[in-house]
């Protein structure tokens, strides 16, 4: 596997799945990437489980970078790859350190970085693996996803597992917690918004990635979430985002 | 102790080892007895080395007696000096017994007026009524506000002397110790600062203190005591 | 208020630390109270430091114990607090100064960060308050406004061991421990840190203990002071009467040794 897709995500989906599942593989929310393929592949010759694209379909999700935007259902998995798991690793070098903070609910210094972001910025400049707080005590990394995504995480009626390969650490968030992104007050938590909606469906709630067109500099903003989007235009949703 | 007895000295016996120097021993006091009442001003007097300072020293609590019982009224109890707790010793300081040292330790940075506020404040009073008494003392011996945000570090001798009584004064204890009041002083600030104890002691202060000047200590003493070297 | 009814802020009975055979400090004991400064003095390998550290938690002691009174008047045994309570303790109502400030300070954030640290950790919430306690602290230890962004990488040592003691005070503690706080730093600029000890120490009810070899800062800052030699206490009393009439023949060959300037 190439370095840096993780084997995380890999090793939980493999410890979960069951004959009868169906998987569903994506990669920065779309399922026709490279290592989307090989991975769905890999699972279909060794285990023999059914896939899918279908966000609504899928029993198991293992994911990277994103969060479907579909709203997950009960009994449903999702599986996100986490490179480095432990939040307060920037400040806190050492393990036995940061363990015992976890415990004690010694969470200050992370807050010491959203400060550290407006001092400098003006404003929390964290745009990625924002961090949140589970249950009103633990904060985690919730993985390289936008904070975009960050909202999906709570309450979400599914399983949410994290795996990170090689800090060998798993943890879960279980259906139905409460997360919460942590801000301040005067500085509350905010998620991103796009100028533009979907160049092809329309939608103007999802992550839009940005494609450079041309030399010229063309671009165009379209869902990152690929079953997404292919519903909503299957659904006669156009550029517009009104049925044509 | 009679209601106006505020210090009592008995068998006070103080000798130096002075270890270093292969164990010498330097006696100052074998069995020094005295009293002090309030509004007295006892003047103490003997040639250099006969332990006058050490005398004051003694009663402040920063030499150790080595036998005897020194004994002031401080709280309306009978404390014995000798034996207290450094902790109680801190507190008759800030509350009963007020000193003025031959020298000004004049820390650099810190202003004048914190210094003479300071031993007001160390009993808890308002910091404001604290620097407007200082104020006042310093006006008193002729130190002008225009000194009082300055350091004494650089003042001349006369003018830290004038510093060290109005810190002296400023907390109006019941016991004052004067070492060597007026020695920097001309005649001008001399006057002022005997005009002080005058009128502490009229207000029923008790005072021990040292002059070699022996007008000064005509002018103010209520009494004498004659030290002499021990046996 | 009499004396007998105020209780000791902080009690070491029969404290020890033994490695092996060897005597880090052995058999110290003393009461310390609201708003005094304790200087404890001594050369190098007297044991100070260990005593420090066994007082501050940081080592346990081998023998005897440290008593606290909290701020809601129960005096406890050290030993006997949770880790969490301990490090709660540590947060909240203690500072600690090092030696060096790089010890003592997050080198990796700004001014600010390390100043307001202590006040997230205990739940402070918005950042234009938490800002304005670092600003604040900041002037009161002497450290220009428009450093605050900076981090302390471009500090000087002076500046930044200032800015330890900022980062310390800021939750209010009621006792703080300094380890040789003006070690390494010019006499100009220990002349600086010193007054400003002395301020924040002074008629505010902050109780110090503070390890040095320097007579001179034990006598600017302390009230008491404890000497020490081979791990053992060899005197104690109020610093004007270990300094001034020393009766052990090693404090007074310490105190002789000062050059008067």
């Amino acid at each position: 596997m190439p370095y840096g897709w993780g084997t995380g995500g890999v090793q939980v989906t493999a410890s979960l799945l069951k004959p009868d599942d169906v998987l569903k593989v994506i990669d920065q929310g779309a399922d026709d990437t490279t290592n989307a393929v090989s991975i769905r592949k890999f699972f279909v010759r060794t285990a023999g489980i059914a896939t899918t694209e279908d966000t609504r379909r899928a029993t198991v999700i293992q994911t990277r970078h994103r969060i479907p935007e579909t709203p997950l259902g009960e009994g449903q998995i999702l599986v996100l790859q986490v490179p480095i798991p432990e939040p307060l690793r920037f400040l806190e070098p050492r393990e036995t350190e940061t363990r015992k903070m976890h415990a004690l609910a010694e969470y200050g210094v992370m807050h010491v970085k959203l400060y550290e972001d407006i001092a400098r910025f003006g404003h929390i400049a964290t745009t990625y693996a924002y961090p949140a707080r589970v249950a009103g005590r633990y904060v985690l990394d919730p993985s390289p996803i936008p904070k975009f995504d960050n909202p999906k995480l709570d309450r979400c009626p599914a399983l949410q597992l994290f795996g990170a390969g090689r800090e060998k650490r798993i943890y879960a968030i279980p259906p139905y917690s409460r997360v919460v992104s942590l801000d301040f007050e005067d500085h509350p938590f905010s998620v991103q918004r796009f100028d533009h909606p979907c160049a092809l469906c329309g939608g103007r709630d999802s992550f839009l990635d940005e494609i450079i067109m041309d030399d010229r500099g063309t671009r165009m903003f379209v869902c990152s979430d690929t079953d997404h989007c292919s519903k909503r235009r299957a659904a006669g949703l156009g550029s517009s985002g009104k049925r044509r | 102790m009679t209601i106006s007895k505020l210090l009592e000295i008995t068998n006070l016996c103080k000798t130096f080892r002075l270890h270093i120097q292969g164990g010498v021993e330097i006696a100052v006091f074998n069995g020094l007895e005295l009293t002090l009442a309030r509004g007295e001003v006892l003047a103490v007097t003997g040639p250099s080395g006969t332990g006058k300072s050490s005398l004051l020293k003694l009663i402040y609590g920063t030499y150790r007696a080595g036998a005897g019982r020194i004994e002031v009224v401080h709280r309306g109890s009978v404390i014995d000096i000798a034996t207290a707790t450094p902790r109680l010793i801190g507190d008759i300081r800030r509350h009963t017994i007020g000193s003025v040292t031959q020298f000004l330790r004049a820390i650099p940075r810190v202003p004048t007026l914190d210094i003479v506020a300071e031993p007001l404040l160390e009993r808890g009073e308002d910091a404001a009524k604290a620097k407007a008494r200082a104020g006042e003392l310093l006006e008193r011996l002729a130190i002008p506000p225009r000194l009082w945000h300055l350091s004494p570090v650089t003042f001349s001798g006369g003018e830290q002397q004038r510093v060290n009584i109005a810190r002296g004064f400023a907390a109006r204890a019941p016991i004052l110790l004067l070492d060597e009041p007026t020695a920097s002083l001309d005649p001008a600030n001399r006057e002022r600062v005997l005009a002080m104890i005058a009128e502490a002691s009229a207000a029923g202060t008790a005072i021990i203190g040292i002059f070699h000047d022996a007008a000064a200590r005509n002018q103010v003493a209520t009494r004498t005591l004659a030290l002499t070297s021990p046996p | 208020m009499t004396l007998a009814d105020d209780q000791p802020l902080l009690v070491a009975e029969g404290l020890g630390k033994l490695y092996g055979g060897r005597v880090g400090c052995l058999d110290v004991s003393f009461a310390l109270w609201a708003g005094e400064v304790l200087a404890i003095v001594g050369e190098s390998g007297s044991g100070k430091s260990t005593l420090l550290k066994c007082l501050s938690m940081q080592l346990a002691p081998s023998s005897g114990r440290v008593h606290y009174r909290l701020r809601d008047q129960r005096m406890v045994a050290l030993d006997r607090l949770s880790e969490a309570e301990r490090r709660f303790l540590m947060r909240t109502d203690w500072g600690f100064v090092h030696q060096d400030p790089r010890e003592g300070l997050r080198m990796g954030v700004s001014a600010g960060a390390n100043i307001g640290e202590r006040l997230m950790a205990v739940g402070e919430r918005h950042y234009g308050r938490i800002r304005g306690a670092a600003l604040d602290w900041l002037d009161r230890v002497e450290i220009e406004a428009d450093r605050i962004d900076d981090s302390p990488l471009a500090y000087s040592g002076g500046m930044r061991q200032r800015l330890q003691i900022a980062r310390n005070l800021v939750t209010g503690p009621r006792l703080v421990f300094m380890d040789e706080p003006t070690g390494g730093l010019d006499v100009s600029v220990q002349a600086r840190l010193l007054d400003l000890m002395r301020r924040l120490t002074h008629g505010s009810g902050l109780s110090a203990v503070v390890v040095t070899h320097d007579l001179a800062v034990a006598r600017l800052l302390s009230s008491r002071m404890i000497v020490m030699q081979a791990g053992r206490v060899i005197e104690s009393g109020l610093t004007d009467q270990v300094l001034e009439d020393p009766q052990e023949p090693y404090t007074q060959l310490l105190v002789s040794s000062v050059l008067q300037v």
